[in-house]
């Protein structure tokens, strides 16, 4: 069970040392010559005003909200899906019906969240 | 086999494989230029080497001698980590995906994909969410304007998307009835490919591969008339560098996925029937996959050169109002027929 995990495990190493090792590249091979213009924050050649830690629209977290709720949704399908066949075989239909009402349940949320215009941008 | 056979002859096909992927991703950029340029009617690359074959080295190079510099407004460590995490996902996925039959090689049977793990799929899914992570902090900790904005709208773009990916995907499990990303290759033999069965869950999965690694037509984090660079506007040298190559290795991850769940992976239809023997045929399936993520790259290429960005708006409401609801369809349409074939 484990060993088919081993080479996964050596994959992700190699990533790693990939990424460390081409961003560490730059600050080592190239040259180091900053200035007060250079490591000020780039805003189309006007001198930077504000700060960028402002407040961002609430329609973002009502997504990422929405996202964690439908997410979960998937994560439960998974299982259902990979044993669908064996499992219509020894118990028919119910397999099925059980699994549509779960995700009528899961559409009345959907469609309350459209209605209350949790997907409008404009 | 024991630990050691099997930790070296991982160590070789990693090799291999990073060889392959990063003179695949230097080349992609050329094809890409040399593409646009003919979509475009121009002449692109061609002073650096034979035809320009060289462009590739030649700007790699040039980026290794620029300046990194970080800004003062940002937040250092940060700064730094978000490419890190790019890359690492970048090249961390392809991991699972086969890219030809098992073989044969001085009697071990070896099968030609770095993991053979029975998760594979979920591995997949997982690594391409932590992507999220690698462009929501070059966003924040960049200091400037520009970069947060582009990165929040990449962040909520990425996983408005990533739903109807995970329902699409869902759609193939049905079928294959494992997430091993072999048996899933395994079931779709001859023309039974799932493009073929579950033509909207390809569609979704299609247009979500477009969003979730920033393509035109929605490459909307890094809009230049409005964002300059999006989250990357703070970046110089390699670290530019670095999400220049993600964004070229997450289309090869895609395209490979895109082959391995919908088209057949490096299965041939009716192979067994040409009278082949069995080296040919094991050569002519790794060809086979090759090609077939050759021609969706191409896919690739063509759509960004041929269709205008999207609004902010429209994107959102495609992903949310008609693919969420269309991969859901789908699942139910999928499951409806392995019902009736059975």
């Amino acid at each position: 069970m484990i060993e088919q995990y081993i080479p996964l495990f050596l994959v992700l190493a190699t990533a790693v040392l990939i990424a460390v090792g081409i961003v560490a590249s730059s600050t080592l091979i190239g040259p180091q010559r900053p200035n007060d213009e250079k490591k000020s924050t780039y805003e189309s050649g006007v001198k930077p005003f504000g700060s960028a830690k402002e407040r961002i629209s609430i329609k973002y977290y009502v997504v990422a909200m929405l996202f964690i709720i439908f997410d979960l949704e998937v994560i439960f399908v998974y299982p259902w899906a990979v044993q669908f066949k064996s499992l219509y075989s020894v118990f028919g239909i119910p397999v099925f019906t059980t699994m549509l009402v779960f995700l009528v349940i899961f559409e009345i949320g959907y469609l309350y969240a459209y209605k209350k215009g949790g997907f409008n941008w404009e | 086999m024991d630990l050691w056979t099997i930790i070296i002859i991982s160590i070789i096909k990693i090799l291999f494989v990073v060889t392959i992927t990063l003179l695949t991703v230097s080349y992609l950029v050329y094809f890409e230029r040399k593409i646009s340029a003919w979509v475009q009617d121009r002449i692109g690359p061609n002073r650096v080497g034979w035809y320009g074959l060289l462009q590739p080295f030649a700007d790699v190079f040039k980026l290794f001698l620029k300046e990194d510099i970080v800004p003062d407004a940002s937040i250092k460590s940060i700064h730094t980590l978000a490419p890190i995490i790019t890359l690492f996902v970048a090249f961390s996925t392809y991991a699972v995906l086969p890219w030809g039959p098992p073989v044969n090689i001085f009697g071990y049977e070896i099968p030609l994909v770095l993991a053979d793990v029975n998760s594979g799929i979920l591995i997949v899914l997982a690594l391409t969410s932590l992507g999220v992570y690698g462009i929501t902090f070059s966003g924040w900790a960049s200091g400037s304007k520009y970069s947060l904005l582009g990165g929040v709208r990449s962040s909520a773009q990425m996983i408005s998307y990533e739903i109807s990916m995970g329902f699409s995907v869902a759609g193939v499990l049905l079928i294959s009835e494992s997430l091993r990303p072999a048996a899933i290759i395994e079931s779709q033999s001859g023309w039974m490919w799932n493009a073929f069965i579950q033509p909207i869950g390809f569609i979704t999965f299609l247009v979500s591969a477009f969003a979730e690694t920033n393509r035109l037509p929605f490459d909307l984090p890094e809009a230049e008339p409005e964002l300059v660079g999006g989250y990357h506007t703070e970046y110089s040298s390699m670290k530019f560098a670095a999400f220049f190559l993600a964004e070229y290795a997450n289309m090869i991850i895609s395209s490979g996925l895109i082959v391995t769940l919908y088209l057949g992976g490096w299965q041939v239809p009716y192979i067994e029937t040409f009278g082949l023997s069995s080296g040919w045929v094991t050569m002519m399936q790794i060809g086979a996959f090759f090609f077939k993520v050759g021609a969706v790259l191409f896919f690739f290429i063509w759509v960004r050169w041929s269709i205008p960005r999207f609004k902010y708006n429209q994107l959102m409401n495609l992903g949310w109002k008609v693919m969420f609801p269309l991969a859901l369809v789908n699942l139910v349409w999928v499951a409806i027929l392995v019902m009736l074939l059975n």
